[in-house]
């Protein structure tokens, strides 16, 4: 269904965003004035000089929603083909797929159960 | 050899419309608020203030440029910049109207009509995700840094109840994730959003979160975090991140159109191919699906101005505890009602 000339649109589309972008970043780099003093160029903090580095350790939630993300989109991501050849596989199709969602809810309801989704 | 010309015209038509959008979606946005807040809004800059986003954007680009000492410049650069791009890929999937014809041959007015369409609009959203990741970090400042963390944890959450509602669409629909079959398949009122309103639902709230929107713009929540990720950004690359946000929203306003609200479909359109030449269907066509963002994109801002902030937990919650099951149950529920009383 889809030619290699579609995919050569998406290309051109690309090409065209990535001039519009370089565009405005050279345009906008030449145009605005240039009085660069040291306050200027340190980072923002409210009225007071800014402490450290900010790359420090985080609350390890995002740590985790970044690992449950990965897993559960994987799931997600098998479904899809499942859901695209869903009539072709009729009722066999459906039961292994309440099979695989089972499984999937299982899970889900573990790492529920554990907090690992609690952010109070 | 003549396609690739048209789609070269197609894919600068809809750049300009989505530059163009964006930029009147700001003033719009602004004339909303004051509406819902019973103020005037922009009225300075040429007629009804219509030259705002005009003078906006000069401005934007007549700033000084301040990349902070300690920033990584490489990324600091490259953050707003894939963000943008991202942003403007998008667009590439969406069918915008009934075909045209010239000469005899047809042209499709879609950029590119790929078998993995939906998949293609989920892969390039998500990339969006690293512009943001990107800019928070490199700019070595505590605000950007929890700001960008806050955004891509939200973004991924709120992509699998998103990825999940999507699958219900399919499931009725038949098979295909070109946006093109999917948009055919709801023909006069035949919407997806009669027959899957909770994967609608669903899938208007992620997107929602998706664009950063309120009630979900914690990221930029400047009470707590001053500008969020682009705290540090000036000049243009500040107007990029604002800037690629309008383009974000029209083409979530788009998607929802194409995967819930029929598209170009309207009743009667059936109708007006037989009398009327195949152009100028394909404009009127073409015309009923932006109206149909153009509502999206004022729901969009109705809420913004209507709802209050979410805390992290309760959007973390909302997101994982609700969306999601409620997701995977319309998926299960779709399907048993699919393949037990289908036909």
């Amino acid at each position: 269904m889809s030619s290699p000339v579609d995919y050569t649109a998406i290309f051109i589309q690309f090409i065209v965003a990535m001039g519009f972008v370089v565009t405005t970043m050279v345009v906008s780099h030449n145009a605005g004035p240039k009085r660069k003093t040291s306050d200027k160029l340190e980072v923002f903090e409210c009225g007071i000089d800014s402490e450290g580095n900010a790359r420090m350790p985080f609350s390890i939630r995002y740590f985790l929603t970044a690992i449950l993300f990965v897993m559960f989109d994987v799931e997600v991501i098998f479904m899809y083909p499942w859901a695209v050849n869903f009539k072709a596989l009729g009722a066999a199709g459906f039961y292994e797929m309440l099979l695989f969602v089972g499984t999937l809810l299982l899970g889900f309801i573990y790492i529920w159960k554990k907090g690992a989704l609690k952010w109070e | 050899m003549s396609v690739l010309i048209f789609k070269v015209i197609l894919i600068v038509i809809i750049f300009l419309i989505s530059l163009g959008l964006a930029a009147y979606a700001t003033y719009g946005e602004r004339k909303v608020a004051a509406f819902l807040q019973d103020r005037i809004g922009p009225d300075r800059a040429g007629p009804f203030g219509l030259l705002q986003p005009i003078a906006d954007g000069v401005k934007m680009f007549l700033k000084e440029e301040i990349i902070p000492t300690v920033s990584d410049k490489f990324l600091f650069i490259l953050g707003p910049s894939l963000f943008m791009v991202t942003a403007l890929m998008t667009s590439a999937v969406i069918p915008w109207g009934t075909p045209m014809e010239f000469g005899g041959v047809t042209y499709h007015l879609q950029v590119a009509d790929i078998n993995i369409g939906i998949l293609y609009v989920l892969g390039v959203v998500s990339l969006g995700v690293y512009g943001i990741m990107l800019g928070g970090w490199s700019s070595n400042n505590k605000y950007a840094l929890l700001g960008a963390i806050r955004a891509s944890s939200q973004m991924i959450s709120y992509e699998l109840a998103m990825g999940m509602s999507v699958i219900a669409v399919l499931l009725i629909s038949d098979g295909s994730l070109s946006l093109n079959a999917i948009v055919e398949g709801q023909k006069g009122l035949n919407w997806n959003v009669f027959y899957q309103p909770l994967a609608a639902l669903i899938f208007i709230i992620t997107a929602f979160a998706e664009c950063n929107r309120t009630p979900f713009d914690l990221p930029e929540s400047e009470s707590e975090l001053i500008g969020g990720y682009h705290t540090e950004y000036s000049s243009m690359k500040l107007g990029l991140y604002l800037f690629a946000e309008y383009i974000n929203m029209f083409i979530s306003s788009a998607i929802i159109s194409s995967l819930f609200f029929g598209g170009y479909n309207f009743p009667g359109l059936e109708y007006l191919q037989t009398v009327l030449p195949t152009n100028l269907v394909s404009l009127i066509s073409f015309g009923a699906f932006f109206t149909k963002i153009l509502f999206f994109i004022f729901f969009f801002m109705w809420v913004r101005w209507t709802i209050p902030r979410f805390r992290y937990d309760q959007l973390m919650r909302l997101g994982w505890q609700v969306l999601m099951p409620l997701a995977i149950i319309n998926v299960l529920i779709t399907g048993a009602v699919v393949t037990f009383f289908g036909n």
